[in-house]
């Protein structure tokens, strides 16, 4: 009997780590996978591992003139644009959809969700078909109009949110004192609502950061981000490159995932879609 | 309360003014492309008129590519739903702390993987001499002569599944956490095993969340571009594929905005039986 539960006790533990080796394989696998070929100097079939190590890729890429640095700057330039875009838009709308008398409230948050629910490129190539008789395709303002559309839902919802969080009476507070509605605005709601509002900003840096379907239309072959080099090595078989692009794209999205909870605290995350 | 909050607030026209350069956008950026390429899909190459020439070009040109799409797609978000279910599963009733710990550290890391780098890291990943044949291949699972090269649709399908699962995993488990452990208890006591008590007893609980993020994934595995122009442009590969071929090859876009409508169609068809079940669940 003993001996029985014994047994089992081992055939579950075995499963139990069998199940998670498996896993981690599955999930670190493909990353380890991206790392070799980010540090492979020469690696060819049939060879398992890369024949020589080393950073070559990294310092032609990385010179001042190099396609990688360019498309950095290039991707980090368009994130800022397209920041600073969203939240002119997001924070007079997100105010007033939380303490606004708005008509419909229900119905223009839902507006918001529409490009997230189409598949978008069918939207995205119409998007350039009509940016080219603006003459915005290819240039840094098109795929910046085109990245702040992506991200206008998360700007939008998570800025609502984050104003309907600030506690009202503190506003009325400041008016009792004096104080006139825009004033009120800039020292009393704005700052207690900053916490939310930089979580917004970070989602749509990254959200441009890693956006693809829509530079490809609207940027192509003028505007070079890093997903867009990642792309084009990638199929040109050049994998260090693509390897190398594709860790750039990996910080920022780790740090977000370990960062994220210190911005987006419960009491806003609480109010999203709300 | 809502009283003093509403005096601080702007105005009916105020909020109106406010809200207005976001309408704008997405009117400019969402609504007129959107009927675009319904008029676009209808009337375009040359005659003036309205007609669906450009939807029986497509059917007779990409038949196969809308059949592969929507069977590439519903596997991925059904194999996505077990997976979710199974990983939310054990960490709401995993019994072994130290597993339990190390599944929530683990699960999650795909999560905030952009798609683009997803397809990238999965290129090399799933390549005849990738590093997944290879460990198979050393230890001895198959001949070296075996090994095949994964990028076709199973590539597609797990590079979906593994960038997908995490996001509806948290929604799921999230879902789970809340609900009333009386009812697991109550399942316990009377001696049902986990995997009973998790089918019978809590999925059914969580089945609305469960449902809104399959179909969050449904929307988005049908909009990527990237992981089958990465994975596997050849034909059979999906619609979206198609369509960028169709104009940067042809500049033909009256058969690209067919192929377009057909896949809004694709998530017009879930959203109508969410939208009728939810209705359902509220009438009952």
């Amino acid at each position: 009997m003993v001996q029985a539960t014994l047994s089992s006790n081992w055939v579950r533990m075995t499963t139990r780590v069998l199940t998670m080796s498996l896993l981690a394989f599955a999930i670190f696998g493909p990353i380890t996978n991206m790392l070799l070929w980010a540090v492979a100097e020469v690696w060819y079939f049939p060879y398992k591992l890369p024949l020589e190590y080393g950073f070559s890729f990294w310092e032609r890429v990385f010179r001042p003139e190099g396609n990688a640095t360019e498309a950095l700057f290039s991707s980090i330039w368009i994130a800022l644009l397209t920041v600073v875009v969203s939240l002119a838009i997001a924070i007079p709308a997100g105010y007033a959809l939380a303490r606004g008398k708005m008509p419909f409230r229900y119905l223009i948050m839902l507006l918001f969700l529409l490009p997230q629910a189409f598949p978008a490129v069918a939207v995205h190539m119409n998007v350039a078909r009509i940016f080219y008789g603006l003459d915005l395709t290819g240039t840094v303002m098109g795929v910046v109009l085109v990245h702040a559309s992506q991200g206008l839902v998360f700007a939008v919802w998570i800025a609502t949110a984050a104003f309907a969080a600030v506690d009202g009476e503190l506003e009325a507070a400041a008016r009792n004192m004096g104080a006139g509605r825009w004033r009120t605005f800039i020292d009393v709601t704005l700052p207690l609502a900053l916490p939310g509002i930089m979580a917004s900003a970070i989602f749509v840096f990254l959200i441009s950061m890693d956006e693809f379907t829509g530079t490809y239309f609207v940027g192509a072959p003028d505007v070079v981000t890093l997903p867009m080099l990642l792309f084009t090595s990638s199929m040109e078989g050049n994998y260090q490159i693509a390897s190398i692009s594709s860790l750039i794209l990996l910080v920022p999205s780790v740090g977000f995932m370990l960062f994220i909870e210190r911005f987006l605290k419960a009491d806003v995350l609480a109010k999203v879609g709300s | 309360m809502s009283g003093q909050s509403m005096s601080v607030g702007p105005g009916r026209m105020g909020a109106i003014l406010l809200v207005a350069p976001a309408l704008l956008m997405i009117g400019f950026l969402f609504v007129y492309p959107f009927g675009y390429s319904v008029v676009s899909a209808f009337t375009d190459n040359g005659e003036g008129s309205w007609h669906i020439a450009n939807f029986t070009k497509a059917v007779e040109f990409y038949s196969k590519d809308i059949l592969f799409t929507i069977v590439i797609v519903s596997l991925s978000t059904v194999i996505i739903g077990i997976l979710a279910v199974a990983i939310a599963g054990y960490l709401t009733l995993g019994e072994n702390k130290t597993a339990v710990a190390i599944l929530k550290w683990l699960y999650r890391w795909p999560l905030f993987i952009p798609f683009i780098v997803s397809a990238q890291l999965m290129r090399t990943f799933l390549a005849k001499n990738g590093m997944m044949n290879n460990i198979l291949t050393s230890s001895g699972i198959i001949e070296p002569l075996a090994a095949q090269s994964y990028l076709d649709w199973r590539g597609i399908v797990i590079t979906f599944v593994w960038k997908q699962t995490p996001f509806v995993a948290l929604l799921v488990a999230g879902a789970m956490a809340s609900i009333d452990r009386t009812t697991i208890d109550a399942g316990r006591i009377f001696g049902a095993s986990r995997l009973r008590i998790l089918i019978e007893l809590v999925v059914p609980q969580i089945a609305t969340t469960l449902m809104v993020g399959l179909i969050l994934s449904y929307v988005v595995m049908l909009s990527v571009l990237s992981v089958p122009l990465m994975i596997n442009a050849q034909s059979p590969t999906m619609l979206t594929v198609d369509m960028a071929w169709r104009i940067n090859s042809y500049g033909d876009y009256g058969v690209a905005n067919a192929l377009g409508i057909m896949s809004y169609l694709f998530t017009g068809v879930v959203a109508w039986f969410y939208l009728r079940q939810s209705l359902k669940d509220k009438g009952a």
